[in-house]
């Protein structure tokens, strides 16, 4: 919204600069944007002058040699219009003074007349395009007066974002209240104060007709008719305040229109009468498909939700959006309908979104204005109509309305204001500022009851309103203390399970993994490229029915595509390998959450989360693996080094996992592994498949992904309790498992953990050898085991016979022996 | 006799004294002291000698053997040191070699940071941390905010929606089957807001951080995806005045502590009255200028950054929670909700939002 300062200092002048209106307003009322300018730097040295005599210049034939009355005296300025002539009031730049563009405006000759200043065309001033001739002034102002008083000369321009709710701060006068409310300096009277004296023949009803097929979306329809209507250019003030706000200057009618609109927020709309086939208006819905073509010159098709200004033959306007091209008003109007209407927001809103069609008139019509406000605008056009275009109004005024909505009594009760905002304000204070915004007030022992001003009928409906009223109006920059809530709800502190999660986080960094965050929105292929078969929930992505591009569609159902991306785009940008992790949510049509926290899924509300989003981590690593330096070269991430990894993570959360032979479509047979948590899966952990990562461009990749909730379900972190292992020290013995190759470490670990019985507290792996020593088909592995009792030193023998006992299971269940 | 054995110990002496290594010390030992040694045949001699002449001989040869002894310990231990040294100094390294890498060293999203950062601010205020679903219903998203449907602001959050034929089969919701603008991304924390105080009464203190979604294309400050931090505190006596003491606290943790906010009237549905909230520039202690005089591009010379948005709890929401022991007569609270990228982005000089979701590793090893 701009705001001219001179235009709005016209209504409420308090004393202060365009930038100090602008800083008051946005501590009080509305948003500042910026404040911008138009026109010259200064108004300095623009003056209205008085042509006292136009004659012929003697050495050229287009000049003429002008004596121009300043105030001051006459000064000679020679001028190239035709149109110049005796008696004109015009706009006079002297030397000295910087014109529009920047530059100053120099004394200079004209085939040996020296030009004492300029007289200015429209374009000069960037109102108009008119620069073959000057700009003739009303004749009012006398000479001298500053340009400044009758024209935006050099002006500031207050840019301002009213927000949705204050539909009146897209008027000019609406804004000036505000200052008004805030700084107390005087309000001008409302302009729609007054009307036009109706001078035309007959009545309204003998010129148009207008029907309301839908009075829920059009609770007003107003229209009056003006005959003998001169179309013609506005007057400069007028093209400058338009221009000032930032419209172009059409002619004399649209003109009216906008600045109306521009002052009051109040859309209105001009046909010429003579092309509104029939002379009956009809608003109703649009027929499916119904097409109309706009004033901007498009061809526009409607949906049945589409409010329609209609004639006899079809659609002449979109409802308080656009008018039709049919209807326009033109050089050779002279009969004009002025339709000032209400329409329903809502329906605006979504008609302007549909069509992709934001105008003034939808900004403002979106935004539900009280059909009392249509009355005013009517009055305040009118009155220029007559004057500005030599219109005659013919007596009458159509008005088809709903009920119209009465006006609003809201109650605010003493001390209210205090408790909600914590801040005390004087009684009387609250009085003068809600009257000030226009409110009737009756004070009412410690309460008071405030009526609305029409303009906030939609606005202010409760207590809570008055009181942001009063409240930010008194200011609460300079008013409102700072003090903290006196008691505290509960305690605050993290959950365990959110405690748990930064560590997992943290635990996964410390690996070397960096942590990354990735838009969870994919493209629904991305499941296809991981080679997940469309029968895997995984596949069956939840979509977003408007999406901006397909690339953003789908809600990742696996954290690995993510990681897959920033893999590839960071190999691609030099990096020589990448370790990555990434910690939130998956999203999934179905599935029962994983027990009551939010990690699991289960969302505090009573309604259910419409789909069900576990948190996992998940950690890829592609390229060599840190820890390489220049005493060698360190490993290609694999099953073991990402199995590692994972191991890492749930030992630091106080939790065991195990890995089980079991494949996913996105790893490599083989060296692939589900992950366990107290036997119920968790996740998986191995190696990317070689065409998952020709997909993503990547040599190689291992990789991992789990559910958190298990594992924080999982962690005994927290409630270890001390256990004596120093008074009676544990004895280590390495043994040598020999058994046939295809048996897994894990059936080796069982069985020896089972033999091995309470005494056996521990058991490591740490060698795995195949060879000539221990023949074809076979490996060894060898173990470390810990034993220890609680009560007393373990002697040789009672080690020696837990041993023994090893290896008799192993030679009768596995096959196996023990070497050396 | 004596004589001989004084020359001899004084003669063992200076060579001991004299010897340059443990080789030649070793060779003193047997010259002097070992079997064939002059002063062991003296000692064996012993018998032979005049019985007068056995006490003094004896006592003067067993003094010399025990003096030489104890000199060649001292001077072995002297000459082992130095010859350690000297083999310590051949084997110097180049120190000016990089060191083996330790543990690997990554990097900590900023994101992930940041968040806990504000987390912990606000639970040090006794705030606990709630969470919600980034799949969430309309009527949490909008319709218990106080967006009625056809509401002006539901349509200006940019929704994205879901598609109900990929949700669940089966799914209802309210006990119909969801229509299309049932359920959407949502396009902020605040849903949280209604979902807490259902599962709690009040008095209630809680932030909630999380995932949001709107249909902005991406730019320097516009991501479809992005995170928010919401806070909600209702008691009986929460005032708009707490709110500002609370924010100020925030933005002295997060921006250090000389920062102040400022309140700006503003809009949002869900709360009445509504706030803008802006801190005093951290780039330029919120002058608006420079130490050079120029204009502090941070803060546009404004002296203030707008943060986020808040305000007092409308009674409408409270409304949809009444039944919950939320009596808009009777209890009041405020809500903020603010954007974690735009904290961090001010907070750490970050030109673009972008940088977040591109997580280039170059960027990402700049935060630790």
């Amino acid at each position: 919204m701009k705001v001219p300062y001179s235009w709005l200092t016209s209504y409420c002048d308090p004393g202060l600069s365009a930038e100090e209106v602008g800083e008051t307003l946005s501590m009080h009322s509305i948003e500042l944007e910026r404040i911008s300018h138009v026109g010259a730097p200064s108004s300095e040295g623009f003056v209205v002058g008085r042509v006292l005599s136009a004659e012929p210049h003697p050495n050229a034939d287009r000049l003429r040699v002008c004596e121009v009355e300043t105030g001051e005296g006459a000064r000679t300025i020679v001028c190239g219009a035709s149109n110049v002539a005796a008696g004109q009031t015009v706009a006079v730049v002297t030397p000295g003074a910087r014109m529009p563009g920047g530059e100053k405006l120099k004394r200079a000759k004209l085939r040996g007349v020296e030009s004492d200043g300029m007289i200015l065309s429209e374009q000069e001033l960037g109102i108009g395009d008119d620069h073959e001739g000057i700009m003739v002034l009303d004749p009012g102002p006398e000479p001298g007066t500053p340009l400044a008083e009758v024209l935006a000369v050099a002006e500031p321009v207050i840019e301002l974002e009213p927000t949705s709710n204050r539909v009146d701060c897209f008027g000019v006068y609406g804004v000036a209240r505000e200052l008004h409310a805030v700084t107390a300096a005087e309000l001008a009277p409302p302009p729609w104060d007054g009307d036009a004296e109706a001078t035309g023949e007959g009545t309204v009803d003998d010129y148009a007709s207008v029907t309301v097929e839908v009075p829920k979306l059009c609770p007003r329809f107003s229209a009056r008719v003006f005959t003998e209507v001169e179309i013609g250019p506005s007057p400069p003030w007028l093209k400058s305040r338009l221009t000032a706000a930032g419209m172009r200057p059409i002619n004399n009618v649209v003109d009216i229109t906008n600045y109306v609109m521009l002052m009051t927020a109040q859309p209105l709309h001009a046909f010429d009468l003579d092309e509104v086939r029939g002379g009956g208006i009809i608003v109703r819905t649009a027929r499916e498909g119904e097409t109309m073509t706009t004033l901007d010159g498009t061809e526009r098709s409607f949906d049945a939700d589409t409010v329609l200004v209609c004639d006899r033959d079809g659609p002449t306007g979109i409802a308080g959006i656009m008018g039709g091209l049919v209807s326009e008003v033109s050089e050779s109007t002279t009969r004009v309908l002025l339709e000032v209407a209400t329409w329903n927001g809502v329906n605006i809103l979504r008609t302007s979104r549909k069509l992709g069609l934001r105008t003034d008139a939808s900004n403002r019509n979106e935004k539900q204005l009280h059909p009392e406000l249509a009355l005013r605008a009517q009055r305040i056009a009118s009155r220029l109509l007559v004057e500005l275009c030599g219109a005659r109004m013919v007596p009458g005024t159509i008005d088809a309305a709903a009920e119209i909505p009465g006006p609003r009594r809201v109650r605010l009760r003493g001390g209210r204001a205090e408790r909600l905002l914590g801040l005390a304000i004087p009684f009387a204070d609250q009085v003068a500022y809600l009257r000030r915004l226009d409110f009737e007030v009756e004070p009412d022992g410690d309460d008071l009851e405030a009526t609305g001003p029409f303009h906030r009928h939609y606005d202010v409906t409760r207590e809570a309103d008055l009181i942001e009223e009063v409240g930010r109006i008194h200011g609460y920059a300079e008013h409102l203390p700072a003090t903290l809530p006196a008691a505290t709800a509960r305690g605050g502190r993290l959950s365990r399970e959110q405690h748990l999660r930064r560590r997992a986080e943290d635990l996964a960094r410390d690996l070397g993994f960096d942590g990354i965050v990735t838009l969870s929105l994919t493209d629904p292929g991305q499941p296809g490229r991981l080679r997940i078969g469309d029968d895997d929930p995984r596949a069956a992505t939840i979509r977003i029915s408007n999406p901006l591009s397909i690339d953003h569609s789908a809600l990742r159902t696996t954290l690995l595509g993510g990681l897959l991306d920033v893999a590839r785009y960071n190999l691609a940008h030099g990096a020589r390998r990448v370790a990555l992790y990434e910690s939130g949510r998956a999203c999934l049509r179905e599935g029962e959450p994983l027990g009551e926290g939010t990690l699991g899924g289960s969302f505090a509300g009573l309604r259910p989360a419409p789909a069900f989003e576990p948190w996992r981590l998940a950690c890829l690593a592609s390229g060599p693996l840190p820890g390489a330096g220049w005493r060698g070269e360190a490993a290609e991430p694999d099953f073991y080094s990402l199995k590692g990894a994972l191991e890492g993570v749930a030992a630091g959360l106080g939790c065991a996992v195990e890995v089980v032979p079991g494949g996913q479509p996105f790893l490599s047979p083989g060296r692939a592994g589900r992950v366990l948590v107290d036997g119920a899966e968790a996740g998986w952990v191995g190696e990317i498949h070689p065409l998952v990562c020709r997909a993503w461009d990547l040599d190689s990749a291992a990789a991992f992904e789990i559910d958190l909730a298990p594992v924080v379900e999982a962690s005994r972190s927290g409630s270890e309790q001390y256990e004596d292992v120093i008074s009676f020290p544990a004895v280590e013995q390495d043994i040598a498992v020999v058994v046939a190759d295809e048996v897994e470490a894990a059936q080796i670990r069982a069985l020896v953990a089972e033999a091995g019985g309470e005494l056996l507290r521990s058991i490591a792996v740490f060698d795995l050898y195949r060879g000539e020593q221990v023949g074809e088909g076979r490996k060894s592995l060898a173990l470390r085991l810990e034993f220890r009792a609680a009560d007393r030193t373990l002697t040789d023998e009672e080690v020696a016979a837990v041993r023994e006992r090893i290896e008799r299971e192993l030679a009768e269940r596995l096959g196996g022996s023990l070497r050396g | 006799m004596t004589e001989r054995i004084d020359s001899l110990r004084d003669e063992a002496r200076a060579a001991i004294a004299a010897a340059p290594d443990t080789g030649e010390l070793e060779r003193l030992r047997v010259h002097y002291l070992g079997r064939k040694s002059e002063l062991t045949s003296i000692l064996r001699g012993i018998a032979d000698l005049d019985p007068a002449e056995r006490g003094p001989v004896g006592s003067a040869a067993n003094r010399a053997r025990q003096e030489l002894e104890a000199e060649l310990e001292a001077r072995e231990a002297e000459l082992e040191a130095s010859e350690l040294e000297r083999s310590l100094a051949a084997g110097a390294i180049d120190v000016t070699m990089p060191g083996a890498p330790p543990a690997p060293s990554a990097a900590q999203s900023l994101l992930v940071r940041t968040q806990r950062e504000i987390e912990d601010v606000f639970v040090g205020l006794g705030y606990r941390v709630m969470e919600g679903p980034e799949v969430e219903l309309d009527y949490y998203n909008f319709t218990a905010l106080n967006h009625p449907p056809g509401h002006p602001a539901r349509m200006a959050q940019d929704t994205f929606y879901v598609d109900p034929e990929t949700l669940a089969p089966g799914l209802e919701i309210d006990g119909l089957a969801p229509g299309p603008e049932d359920v959407v991304l949502r396009t902020h924390t605040s849903p949280m807001q209604v979902r807490s105080m259902e599962s709690q009464g009040p008095p209630i203190m809680i932030v909630c951080p999380g995932r949001c979604y709107r249909s902005d294309p991406f730019d320097a400050t516009h991501s479809p995806v992005f995170h928010q931090v919401e806070g909600l505190a209702v008691g009986e006596h929460i005032t708009l005045a707490d709110l500002k003491g609370t924010l100020d606290e925030f933005a002295r943790a997060i921006f250090g502590p000389e920062r102040e906010t400022r309140f700006r009237p503003g809009f949002f549905p869900f709360t009445e009255p509504s706030v803008e909230v802006d801190v005093s520039c951290f780039g330029c202690g919120g002058t608006g200028k420079l130490a050079d005089g120029s204009r502090d591009p941070l803060c546009k010379g404004v002296g203030w950054i707008e943060i986020l948005g808040s305000g007092m709890v409308d009674p409408n929401v409270f409304g949809f929670v009444r039944e919950n022991g939320y009596d808009p007569e009777r209890v009041q609270g405020f809500a903020f909700g603010m954007g974690i990228e735009r904290i961090a982005m001010l907070k750490h000089a970050i030109p673009d939002l972008r940088k977040f979701f591109e997580n280039d590793v170059r960027v990402l090893r700049q935060f630790r």
